[in-house]
């Protein structure tokens, strides 16, 4: 069939949810039924512009932009409305398109105070915005403007809605985030004009870099700039402190799409922006992104073990995951990027759904004291049965999502890309794996304590504490659905990325590198494979991937 | 017969500094002799005259885009798109406080016509000023402008602090002013010429041997310009009289006298001085810095509101003098683009904090904000709108307009500049984050909760916040037009 949407499909997409705050606008507050089906109608209507998006989508050209706009924007300034999906964004969006309706569902009968549905679920919908439109910006002006939509929705849906330290969490949260755009933003112009190119879009000042427009260390400053933006939003250690803290916050809703989506704005932004415009600071800073990375992977861990909140907890462990997905990007091989992005997903769906639980155990028992939990799996079984689905999905258990993300970038670190010191990233990805052990510790630990044994005397007879609801049913099913699907069959995201990924990494391969000891991509893989089926996890769906997975290596080190 | 050479005078040119001088005079005129005027009458002239001046505008426009900029009265005053623009800018202002000034003029019982009529005659003089092709016509501009706003200022009879802060206001600015001739004078020792396009014209043909009378006379030229438009470490003024002077007049100072401040910055400056922008630029990236910086840090520590947007307009201050240290025409263009959205910003922001006043115009603690998105949510969610705007978030024009002069500086290789002031407009976000803070999060006083809802808030303002608030909207989502309204403006010497 015609591809239909072709040239306004992403317009269609991005802005679709601010026609639904128009029509909220008009309504009054009380009205909250409306509210609440027009913001979900709206979100779905997105959501169905994504499977359209998905269907026209030509998956055998992930690495051609799709539906592509180029319009002039602010022509003064020559930036552009230019769009555009490829392999590497379309997995984020369908996430957010998911990931939106299901919030809306899950706060269908428990808007947490002041409730206020109306401007809750605007808010949403303005995020969806946000989140959308920086995925699939072509242009950097276009691209940080989509950036900082997103702040001040997520501050006042914090400061609003949230737990009583909420002032103190949303302001960090808004002013860390500030900081590093702020820096973010001077480096924009900063490449724009060094390079002399006569447009934003990311294409344009890629080929005016590669044309040899900017000296080394005018990159390398660049680069830096950019990374305490992306940085502080992935957040990387040390700029990691507002996580916690927002997340902790945050009412549950919140946390999720600050989980399952805002995260991945500053990981998408290194893949998409950084390391393909400026490949040659790319190979420069990846020893120090990398040694970041598994800072906060033990960091982070060993944070989780020190937690006594399980919301702290889990936010924490955002800061290990994260680690993992950065030092995938770190290794700028095609491998590890592909890595990233699966961890990215994986993450969005798996701490997604963590952030869900917490938030259904916080409404039963009111505390998420760790020490004063216990017995979910007696009083509710079937929710004690999901949380402990989903700890084992975090922790990277084969046959999951998680283990797709944490996995592979481990063991893209042991032969990063040209240029990047091997001796370094074989030691990363020796810290990396321990910290999959730490993982594994704090996961269980908090399952053991959370959802083992004898529920507590306080809590032994509350009619309170139910088991999952309808709403939650609902809102989980597709979460839990996705992270079993992509465990079993990783191709569902690796085949999209791949192709994109690839051609994002044009300019690195080209980069002179000092470090000469170089293995054949192929025998990583074929590591890659033993090491798969030396776990003994592996079931005939991991075989078939590893094979296509090879096959594209072959194609690119054909290039 | 001597033959006494007349100058050339392009009336048609001069039509914004008549209306407004004459419509002042006449104002003064009619009110000394007839014994009481309604007090409608002075609003509705200043209204009529400030229309008028902003009709008289498109003409000019038009004129001076086709036919190209030219100088008249021998070379004194200068007719090119940034005088029709900062013309226009000056006129929208002084509509905008004649309607904001009567209901407060009511509130506070304070006598009627004085207002307006030292409102036009400061108008004149920042048409003077903004249009000045000569040092000593820039001087009489100033001098008109400033002295009327300084009785503007104590035009509060009944607050100490607006005595108070006319009194500091007065002291400082005649410093200033002594500074600023003291510097025309220098420059004119060095040059030969007071009017900028023979000094440029000297300034290009001939190398200095010893350029040292200039730069004195450039250093000395920046104090008192760097006063006019509260730039650190000569804002020292700005707090007080922000907090002391009667709103409607703040808002007036905040628009429009910066607005005069920065075109006459900007031609003597960039237009008139720029084969010597080495010497003179890094100075004013210095002041640009500190001003961002210290306006957006000190600022945080306020709890008055008047006073914190005081400090942010040294925070803007400092983000203007960025685009004036690029020292080219798009830092220039930046500029009048900055100026036009701080102008809508300005006068907005300032005509809510007149209706937030209450009577004696005391309650301008953070605390009186407090929960005003229940109480009045029309009038904070306009606040909101114009304080976002102040803070440069995207879909506001304050956006544009901080892009802008960033990219001017960034253009320019100010790299250091550019992010350090980058890193202060982050914590001045602070700032109107808080004020946001207190409006939405923070549960009113028991008092005001009591049934009361808030402020009332009169026609005029209420025209005012809404022009203001969707005129930035407007520029944020469709800023084509004023940047290259802008662009367009950039002052060009034109040599007699």
């Amino acid at each position: 069939m015609e591809n239909l949407l072709d040239g306004w499909g992403i317009t269609l997409a991005t802005f679709s949810p601010l026609v639904g705050v128009a029509v909220m606008m008009l309504i009054p507050k009380e009205r909250e039924d409306q509210h609440k089906l027009i913001a979900l109608v709206t979100s779905l209507w997105v959501a169905f512009v994504g499977v359209l998006l998905l269907i026209w989508f030509d998956l055998d050209h992930t690495d051609k932009l799709q539906y592509v706009v180029d319009k002039v924007w602010i022509d003064v300034i020559s930036s552009r409305y230019a769009v555009g999906i490829d392999g590497m964004s379309l997995p984020l969006i369908l996430l957010t398109m998911l990931v939106v309706p299901l919030c809306i569902v899950y706060s269908w009968n428990h808007f947490p105070d002041p409730v206020n549905p109306k401007a809750f679920l605007i808010l949403i919908l303005i995020l969806e915005t946000g989140m959308i439109g920086t995925f699939v910006a072509q242009d950097l002006v276009l691209f940080f403007v989509f950036f900082e939509v997103v702040l001040l929705p997520m501050f006042f849906m914090i400061a609003v809605w949230g737990g009583d330290d909420r002032r103190y969490a949303s302001l960090k949260f808004f002013l860390y985030t500030l900081f590093g755009s702020a820096l973010m933003l001077v480096s924009f112009l900063a490449l724009f004009f060094l390079t002399g190119a006569d447009t934003f879009t990311f294409s344009g000042l890629a080929d005016a870099v590669a044309a040899g427009g900017v000296s080394r260390n005018a990159q390398l400053w660049i680069f830096g700039g950019m990374f305490l933006g992306f940085g502080i939003k992935v957040p990387m250690f040390p700029f990691h402190t507002w996580l916690p803290d927002a997340h902790t916050q945050a009412p549950t809703v919140g946390s999720v799409i600050l989980a399952a989506v805002l995260l991945k704005l500053g990981t998408y932004g290194f893949v998409r922006i950084a390391i393909p415009i400026l490949p040659e600071a790319a190979v420069s800073w990846a020893p120090w992104i990398g040694l970041l990375a598994v800072v906060g992977i033990i960091y982070g861990a060993l944070g989780c073990l020190a937690q006594t909140d399980m919301k702290r907890l889990i936010a924490f462990s955002s800061v290990a995951h994260m680690g993992f997905v950065m030092l995938g990007i770190a290794t700028l091989t095609d491998f590890g990027i592909n890595a990233a992005i699966m961890g990215m997903v994986a993450h969005g769906l798996i701490t997604g759904m963590l952030f869900f639980l917490a938030g259904s155990v916080k409404e039963r028992y009111h505390t998420l004291e760790i020490s004063r939990l216990g017995g979910l799996l007696v009083q509710a079984p079937r929710m004690g049965w999901i949380f402990g689905f989903c700890a084992m999905a975090s922790l990277g258990l084969p046959g999951l999502a998680g283990f797709w993300g944490e996995f592979p970038a481990i063991l893209s670190a042991y032969n990063p890309g040209n240029g990047v010191p091997v001796e370094t990233f074989r030691t990363f990805m020796v810290i990396a794996a321990l910290g999959t052990v730490l993982a594994a510790g704090y996961l269980l630990w908090l399952l053991q304590r959370a959802a083992f044994g004898t529920p507590p005397e306080e809590f032994a007879d509350d009619p309170h504490i139910t088991d999952t609801t309808k709403h939650e049913w609902i809102s989980w099913a597709p979460l839990l659905a996705l992270i079993v699907a992509i465990g079993i069959y990783p191709n569902l995201v690796f085949r999209v990325t791949d192709g994109a990924v690839d051609a994002s990494l044009t300019p690195c391969l080209s980069v002179e590198g000092e470090a000469a000891e170089k293995l054949d991509c192929a025998e990583v893989y074929k590591i890659g494979h033993d090491d798969g089926h030396g776990d003994g996890h592996d079931d005939d769906g991991h075989g078939d991937e590893h094979d296509d997975e090879h096959d594209d290596e072959h194609a690119a080190s054909g290039n | 017969m001597l033959a006494v050479a007349t100058p050339e005078v392009l009336w048609w040119a001069l039509l914004p500094v008549l209306f407004l001088s004459v419509g002042g005079l006449l104002l003064l005129t009619v009110a000394s002799l007839v014994r009481r005027l309604p007090d409608w009458l002075p609003q509705a002239w200043t209204v009529v005259t400030g229309l008028a001046v902003l009709v008289a505008c498109v003409p000019m426009w038009c004129e001076v885009r086709d036919e190209g900029p030219r100088t008249t009265l021998a070379g004194s005053v200068a007719v090119d798109g940034s005088t029709v623009l900062v013309t226009a800018v000056l006129a929208a202002v002084v509509v905008a406080v004649a309607l904001l000034a009567r209901p407060y003029l009511r509130r506070e019982d304070l006598p009627g016509v004085e207002v307006y009529v030292l409102l036009m005659l400061s108008a004149a003089g920042g048409v003077v000023m903004a249009s000045a092709d000569d040092l000593i016509v820039l001087f009489l501009g100033l001098e008109i402008l400033s002295i009327a706003v300084y009785v503007l200022a104590a035009l509060h009879l009944r607050r100490i602090e607006s005595q108070e802060g006319a009194m500091k206001y007065f002291v400082l600015g005649a410093f200033a002013s002594a500074f600023l001739l003291y510097g025309m004078a220098l420059v004119y020792g060095a040059t030969g010429s007071t009017r900028l396009a023979l000094v440029a014209e000297h300034l290009s043909a001939t190398v200095l041997v010893d350029d040292s009378m200039l730069l004195a006379g450039i250093a000395l030229l920046l104090v008192g310009l760097a006063f006019k438009v509260a730039a650190v470490p000569f804002h020292a003024w700005t707090p007080d009289v922000y907090q002391g002077s009667p709103t409607p007049v703040v808002a007036w100072m905040a628009a429009g006298v910066k607005a005069a401040g920065f075109a006459a910055m900007v031609r003597v400056l960039v237009t008139s001085l720029g084969t010597h922008a080495s010497d003179w630029a890094p100075p004013v990236g210095v002041l640009a810095v500190a001003s961002v910086l210290v306006g957006a840090v000190v600022a945080v520590l306020q709890t008055d509101v008047r006073r914190m947007l005081a400090y942010s307009s040294v925070a803007h201050a400092g983000f203007l003098l960025l685009g004036v240290q690029a020292a080219d025409a798009d830092g220039t263009a930046a500029v009048y683009a900055y100026l036009v959205v701080y102008a809508l910003l300005a006068t907005g922001s300032f005509a809510v904090l007149t209706v937030m006043g209450g009577d004696g115009d005391a309650a301008h603690h953070l605390d009186d904000y407090r929960g005003l998105a229940r109480r009045r949510p029309v009038l904070a969610g306009a606040f909101t709108l114009l304080l976002l705007g102040q803070a440069g978030v995207p879909f506001t024009g304050g956006f544009v307009a901080k892009l802008g002069v960033l990219a001017a500086a960034v253009a320019d290789r100010g790299y250091w500049v550019a992010g350090l002031a980058m890193l202060g407009a982050a914590a001045a976000a602070f700032v109107y984050l808080r004020i946001l803070v207190s409006m939405y999060l923070e549960d009113p006083d028991a008092e005001a909760a009591d049934g009361s809802t808030g402020p009332a808030v009169p026609l005029g303002a209420r025209v005012v916040i809404g022009v203001a608030c969707a005129g930035v909207l407007f520029v944020g989502l469709v800023p084509g037009p004023l940047l290259d309204l802008a662009r367009d403006a950039v002052p060009v010497l034109v040599g007699s």
